[in-house]
């Protein structure tokens, strides 16, 4: 598999495997997190329209 | 001279408009995004299967794919926050405004993954994840640089004023952005030099310098689409009380 001998060898990354993936793992999240915002920003624009809609202010 | 480059003025004007900027801005941010996204796990792919490990560091060095990409993104992206500063400051565009609001959450994410994945990485390599070095002290002083931004425009109400003020302290701190670049070279760091250099040699193989380069382009991109996006709901929210907004959302009063 690649540069590795087996997918157990790629896994481990010679001992180094927590911090490699622990890495790669927080960069996910933190990915995920960004599109979450994304959504939260849509949601406070919506619903700040819809508020101003009820109140009769558009 | 006012008078010749008025054609030039208005069309910035023009450009930068938000209603402009937000139709305009929407292919790019999709395109840097589709682009970024595909390279960046092409680059991760690379970098973690294929890419040969390090003689001194074994895999650990892996790091680097996510590590140097998000500082040198901090890095870039706090410049482009301080020339936006000082054009929301001579020229007051609203638009400037708006785009360092929406860079502060992207920047303080940059730069805790790049101190973080630092950290993470020093622990196999140094033995501690963390040293009171030049480089880290001065990148972490850039994290509680986004966290004051990010406070100060909460904490004033008056929308103006926090523009104002943001773009101020983003300028403050834009003394501390040649420290950390040049902190390597200036004093005696335990953190490494820079590897790849512009003028000079680069000292790193082209098995792992050419997943580097690539990771580094495709966050450049992700970045750039992300602040794109973040930029066009920031100007939906400020111009919520105009027509245009509310009918790119369909959501409309009696007329």
């Amino acid at each position: 598999m690649g540069y590795f001998d087996s997918f157990a060898d790629f896994v481990r990354m010679g001992n180094h495997g927590i911090f490699v993936w622990s890495v790669y793992a927080i960069t996910v999240l933190t990915i995920l997190g960004h599109w979450l915002g994304l959504r939260l920003q849509r949601r406070r624009v919506i619903n700040e329209l819809q508020r101003l809609k009820k109140r009769g202010h558009l | 001279m006012a008078l010749s480059l008025t054609p030039v003025w208005r069309w910035f004007h023009r450009w930068t408009s938000p209603p402009n900027f937000y139709r305009i801005s929407r292919p790019w941010a999709h395109g840097l995004m589709a682009v970024g996204g595909t390279a960046l796990f092409v680059a991760w792919i690379w970098g973690l299967v294929f890419a040969p490990e390090d003689y001194l560091q074994g895999n650990s060095y892996r790091i680097i794919f996510v590590h140097v990409p998000s500082a040198s993104a901090s890095l870039a992206l706090y410049l482009t926050m301080a020339i936006t500063a000082v054009i929301s400051l001579v020229w007051k565009i609203k638009l400037a405004d708006m785009v360092i609001r929406q860079c502060i959450p992207v920047g303080l994410t940059l730069t805790a993954l790049a101190l973080i994945s630092g950290a993470i990485w020093g622990r196999p390599t140094w033995g501690v994840y963390w040293i009171w070095d030049a480089r880290l002290t001065s990148m972490l002083l850039q994290l509680f640089l986004f966290i004051g931004m990010w406070a100060i425009h909460t904490a004033i109400d008056q929308q103006k004023l926090a523009d104002r003020a943001t773009a101020i302290l983003v300028l403050v701190g834009f003394v501390n952005l040649p420290i950390i670049k040049w902190s390597v070279d200036w004093w005696n760091t335990m953190h490494q030099p820079a590897t790849i250099r512009i003028t000079g040699e680069t000292t790193m193989v082209w098995e792992m310098l050419a997943p580097l380069l690539l990771s580094m382009a495709a966050t450049y991109c992700v970045v750039a689409a992300l602040v794109l996006y973040r930029t066009r709901w920031e100007i939906l929210y400020r111009e919520r009380k105009t027509r245009w907004v509310q009918d790119e959302l369909g959501i409309r009063g009696k007329a």
